[in-house]
């Protein structure tokens, strides 16, 4: 219990509203986006050798790595569950992912973040299927850019497909910022830090289509009717990157065909 | 093992009144229990807060001091939340380092009173980029019966508001009241199938840990939100809870207004 009572919150949730900063400019976002745009969004499945699954993802600036190890033995073996697979998912930062060096290990963002991220795979992994086993889910940080708990979430979905992991449906996540009065998709730095509310959701999509929410968190100021446009809003993102994710997972497996014959 | 036990038949009992449509103790689906505030208790603090929210209390305590403050900021007062779960309050609870769900409390609370900006942090600047006043926010679960999140978060607040700045102790000129200007309220409910459960008790909770907080301000804008626990949440039952929670919410800050 040293030290870690007394951590600050780092100033990331610590925003400016400075009046001065304008990040809506003539109907356009300061990186020329439209509200409902997404950052340029890049997936790759399968770019590790020693994982059962892995993925790399760029959202934007963000550059994010997923593995997945199981489903294998659960050590420490007290955590094993008879009925079921334990599921773990540890969300890390570089030390080097962001402008100011961040220490190294888990701080209490982090914590919170493996938290609610493992808890929105929970009911979609068939866990039921491996008694006594682990799967565990590792998302690392390379470089970050607002967001990167929703790049990551979206990298360890496509990782847990590419180890075979049998799931109800598949993971989406994209997050809605309110900036300048106005609601945008998948903001960025600036708007992040600058900006009047973001609300990161994740989605189950099955069969095409978005059946429930998985995750979401909010901090900021948004009115009940503005919240209800931003899920909106994040259901129409969160198709898009679908999309994505099923293109990376189509071409790592059209890639395994090829090597066959 | 006695404890799963007890855990599966109360779950039971609950799933089956609500079957009914009523919950164990009587409550309607979005009534939350008796609350009771008392602030001022603990002299050595800045500010201190019980609430009793049903039979689940929890102690906030304010402690003050001067501080840096963060860089990109230089001008305004550090808040910092920290909650612990001792073992006195629940046989859940272990001694040790913070796990995540105490930390997850901690910053949901944080989460409310910072975004409503419910401490105006501008007026704790004592010299700009040298220092200003920190306040932490100490959260003390005593007794844990379901909830912990929404009695916190309405114990910090009630804290804040009766929080004097020692400014005289620390030779900064003289004591003034803590500027708070807003009245965050988190509502937390246990979602159950297609219904919700506002503010659940800790036998409510046997069904799983499937709840959702939204705190909302006195304006009744959304400031924080965090959906906790293993479960999917369908957007028809998100829209309700967000409009229960905001009309409850409007309820509970009665209650403020009288400290």
């Amino acid at each position: 219990m040293k030290g870690d009572e007394f951590e600050v919150d780092k100033p990331e949730e610590e925003k400016l509203r400075k009046d001065e900063i304008q990040l809506i400019i003539d109907g356009k976002r300061l990186d020329g986006r439209d509200f409902n745009e997404l950052r340029p969004i890049k997936i790759e499945a399968g770019v590790l050798k020693r994982a059962d699954g892995s993925c790399y993802l760029e959202m934007g600036r963000n550059k994010v790595v997923a593995a997945v190890y199981g489903p294998r033995e659960v050590h420490p073996r007290h955590l094993q569950e008879p009925s079921k697979a334990v599921i773990r998912y540890r969300y890390n930062m570089a030390p080097f992912s962001v402008e100011e060096r961040k220490r190294p290990g888990p701080d209490r963002r982090s914590v919170e973040i493996s938290k609610v991220s493992r808890e929105a795979y929970e009911p979609v992994i068939m866990k039921e299927l491996f008694p006594r086993s682990g799967i565990d889910i590792f998302v690392e940080v390379l470089q970050a850019d607002a967001g990167t708990r929703t790049a990551c979430l979206n990298a360890a979905t496509v990782a847990l497909v590419d180890a075979g992991i049998p799931m109800r449906g598949l993971i989406t996540s994209v997050a809605v910022a309110k900036v300048d009065g106005v609601l945008v998709l998948d903001p960025m730095k600036e708007e992040d830090n600058y900006g009047e509310a973001d609300v990161p959701f994740a989605f189950v999509i099955r069969n095409g289509k978005i059946e429930s929410i998985a995750l979401v968190q909010m901090d900021g100021k948004m009115t009940v009717e503005e919240m209800k446009k931003a899920l909106e809003m994040a259901k129409e993102g969160a198709m898009k990157i679908y999309n994505l994710q099923r293109e990376a997972i189509m071409k790592k497996y059209e890639a395994i065909e090829i090597e066959e014959e | 093992m006695g404890e799963e036990i007890l855990m599966d038949i109360k779950k039971d009992y609950v799933l089956s009144k609500l079957r009914d449509g009523e919950r164990i103790d009587g409550r309607k689906l979005d009534e939350i229990r008796s609350i009771e505030i008392e602030t001022n208790i603990i002299s050595k603090a800045e500010g201190s807060a019980l609430v009793k929210l049903g039979d689940t209390q929890v102690l906030v305590g304010i402690k003050m001091q001067p501080g840096e403050p963060f860089p990109d900021v230089p001008d305004r007062g550090v808040i910092i939340t920290n909650a612990e779960l001792v073992p006195l309050a629940s046989p859940t609870f272990e001694a040790g380092p913070p796990d995540e769900t105490s930390i997850e409390l901690a910053r949901v609370v944080d989460r409310g009173i910072r975004e409503s900006e419910a401490v105006d942090l501008t007026k704790l600047c004592v010299e700009e980029g040298e220092k200003v006043w920190m306040i932490f926010i100490d959260i003390h679960a005593l007794d844990d019966d379901g909830n912990l999140v929404d009695a916190s978060a309405l114990a910090a607040i009630s804290a804040l508001l009766n929080t004097t700045v020692p400014a005289e102790r620390f030779e900064l000129g003289d004591d003034f009241p803590l500027p708070v200007r807003n009245l965050p309220v988190a509502i937390t409910s246990l979602v159950v199938g297609d219904k919700f459960l506002v503010d659940p008790t800790r036998d409510e909770m046997s069904v799983g840990q499937r709840l959702i907080t939204i705190t909302s301000d006195k304006d009744d804008n959304i400031v924080a939100m965090q959906k906790s626990g293993s479960y999917l949440l369908s957007e028809q039952k998100f829209y309700e809870l967000i409009d229960v929670s905001v009309e409850k919410a409007r309820e509970v800050r009665e209650l403020l207004k009288d400290i």
